[in-house]
């Protein structure tokens, strides 16, 4: 860039704090209260604590059911994204190298299928496998997952189509003259470097499933199959306005998101501008 | 490629893409198919389909008034945050790809909110604007801050558009400072030593080169707010006197509601679709018109 005068390093400094504040107060604020009761909580919410003890965090993390709560949610949002990472790599793959009629139609519903609302299928999705099937008392799990495969693989497709163009087609040629059939090349030769692309879609992912709430909620109506945004809006129609238990338990709720991020927040920014790009 | 038998080709097909369709059809097609057909059907609830109605579901749609107003509040939201969050997302990426010390770490600060889901947001904003605000109004005597802004309509509406402008503007601000970097410095230093200056700059070379950002970003913060659910329904809850009540959560709770109409629910929801639909395809046309190569 250009010389730039020093008022205006200045200024550029002076916006980029500010922007900070407004960022990250939300966040602070939620760790000073949280070690807060109720009562100092609502006398002043932006003073510092007075003692830093952990009774309201250990109190929300029981009364949430936290360890439960947080397998749920890790369990759905791994076995479905797995799922739709392999799946989807080998539907995109045999679409680039069988450019038939079918997997052309095939390949722009799933593109079209990306702007249906959510509210289009949700009444179908209940009738179909709630009440008909009784899909979501008999396995509520498999349910969801199978949902949230059918729901991703649309983005996953479209992102994977769009980098296996670029693998050169001789590789896969010359692994299948080395003797590997069609699967294994697949297996050994595209999937390994499609991780990259891989981990772009597991990021944006990740991101929709851990953090999402209505279709969840349609399915898992026991507490005790609570994902942690479920738990979140139980406790809060539990504890109303009893701040000083759900301050702590909005600090417990997206801890686990905060920490992956600080140790994977290189990854996730680039995934993003990769996932947008396409 | 050698030639492979019929039956090994649908073989392979089935293994490849076998599993894609299986959920796809299960989750979208059927229930998108099924979905069509019962809005010509008069659904009482969801035990009971009932017999063939015609076009009555979408004659009532069409004369649901609180249906209409809330689609065009909807739009007005949509407008808001598409505006507020592309401007503030795009001044954000300039500050952070101006070569400041430290600009990864603010990048990182600035998109953080984007971890973070709708609910557990609309809580935290909640408190914020019910209790932290008040009370700073109390203490510093603001007459303003006082009274919780989700009491009153036009509020509890600019709320909604403040914390999406807050959570989204760092996620767009990511998708254009790809689109900065890959403005060619050459183009950048020749304007220079012709003596254009930052506007012109801006004005002749940056932004009609983040063309495909902004169709990106629009799209992505239209089809967001469109169908906005988790934020309103934890921050608002739709309310005061289903003031905020966005299109989204008004279908949700009119599927769940006391005097559910699934036929009509399901009607208006499809009418969205078409909304949405239009709306995208407008948008892709008009931008790809725009669009220049470098």
């Amino acid at each position: 860039m250009a010389l730039r005068k020093p008022w205006q390093t200045f200024l550029l400094y002076v916006t980029q704090v500010v922007l900070f504040f407004v960022f990250a107060y939300p966040f602070f604020m939620l760790i000073i209260n949280s070690f807060k009761n109720d009562g100092e909580i609502l006398t002043d919410p932006t003073a510092l604590p007075t003692s830093y003890a952990f009774d309201q965090i250990i109190e929300a993390f029981k009364a949430m059911d936290f360890a439960t709560t947080f397998t749920n949610s890790l369990f759905i949002t791994t076995v479905s994204l797995l799922l739709i990472l392999i799946f989807s790599a080998m539907t995109a793959h045999f679409m680039v190298r069988n450019n038939t009629k079918f997997n052309r139609n095939f390949f722009l519903l799933l593109v079209f299928s990306m702007i249906i609302p959510f509210q289009v299928v949700m009444i179908p999705l209940i009738v179909i496998y709630g009440r008909w099937l009784n899909f979501f008392d008999t396995m509520p799990f498999t349910t969801l997952i199978a949902l949230y495969v059918g729901f991703g693989s649309a983005l996953a497709v479209v992102i994977y189509h769009g980098f296996i163009k670029s693998i050169p087609l001789e590789l896969e040629e010359a692994a299948q003259i080395d003797g590997c059939n069609r699967i294994q090349v697949f297996f050994r030769i595209v999937f390994p470097i499609l991780v990259p692309t891989s981990v772009t879609i597991a990021i944006l992912t990740v991101l929709w499933i851990w953090n999402d709430y209505l279709l969840p909620s349609l399915i898992l109506d026991l507490p005790e199959l609570a994902t942690m945004p479920i738990k979140m809006t139980l406790f809060k129609g539990q504890y109303m306005n009893d701040w000083g238990l759900l301050i702590p338990a909005m600090l417990l709720t997206i801890l686990p998101i905060i920490v992956a991020y600080l140790i994977g927040q290189k990854y996730i920014i680039r995934g993003v501008m990769q996932g947008a790009i396409k | 490629m050698k030639t492979e038998s019929l039956v090994k080709k649908l073989g392979l097909q089935l293994f490849f893409t076998g599993p894609t369709l299986v959920a796809f059809g299960v989750t979208i097609l059927l229930p998108f198919l099924y979905g069509l057909y019962l809005t010509f059907l008069k659904m009482e609830n969801v035990t009971s389909v009932g017999e063939f109605a015609w076009f009555n579901n979408y004659v009532l749609a069409f004369q649901d008034d609180k249906f209409w107003t809330s689609l065009w509040l909807t739009i007005q939201y949509v407008v808001y945050t598409v505006i507020f969050v592309n401007l503030l997302g795009f001044g954000m990426a300039f500050l952070v790809t101006a070569g400041t010390r430290g600009q990864n770490f603010f990048r990182a600060a600035l998109f953080m909110p984007n971890m973070i889901g709708g609910i557990v947001l609309g809580y935290i904003w909640q408190f914020i604007f019910v209790k932290l605000l008040p009370n700073i109004g109390e203490a510093l005597d603001v007459e303003y801050l006082k009274y919780s802004f989700l009491g009153d309509e036009t509020q509890a509406f600019f709320t909604m558009v403040i914390v999406t402008v807050w959570q989204s503007a760092g996620y767009m601000m990511i998708i254009f400072i790809a689109g900065l970097l890959a403005v060619p410095r050459d183009l950048i230093e020749a304007s220079m030593i012709d003596g254009a200056n930052a506007w012109q700059r801006l004005k002749a070379i940056i932004l009609p080169l983040m063309v495909p950002a902004f169709l990106v970003t629009i799209f992505l913060t239209l089809r967001n707010s469109f169908l906005v659910f988790d934020l309103n329904y934890s921050l608002t809850g739709g309310e005061p006197y289903n003031s905020t009540e966005l299109i989204s959560m008004l279908l949700v709770n009119k599927a769940f509601g006391e005097s559910s109409n699934y036929g009509v629910a399901q009607s208006e929801a499809i009418i969205l679709f078409v909304v949405v639909a239009a709306i995208a395809w407008i948008q892709f046309h008009f931008g790809k018109r725009r669009e220049v190569e470098a």
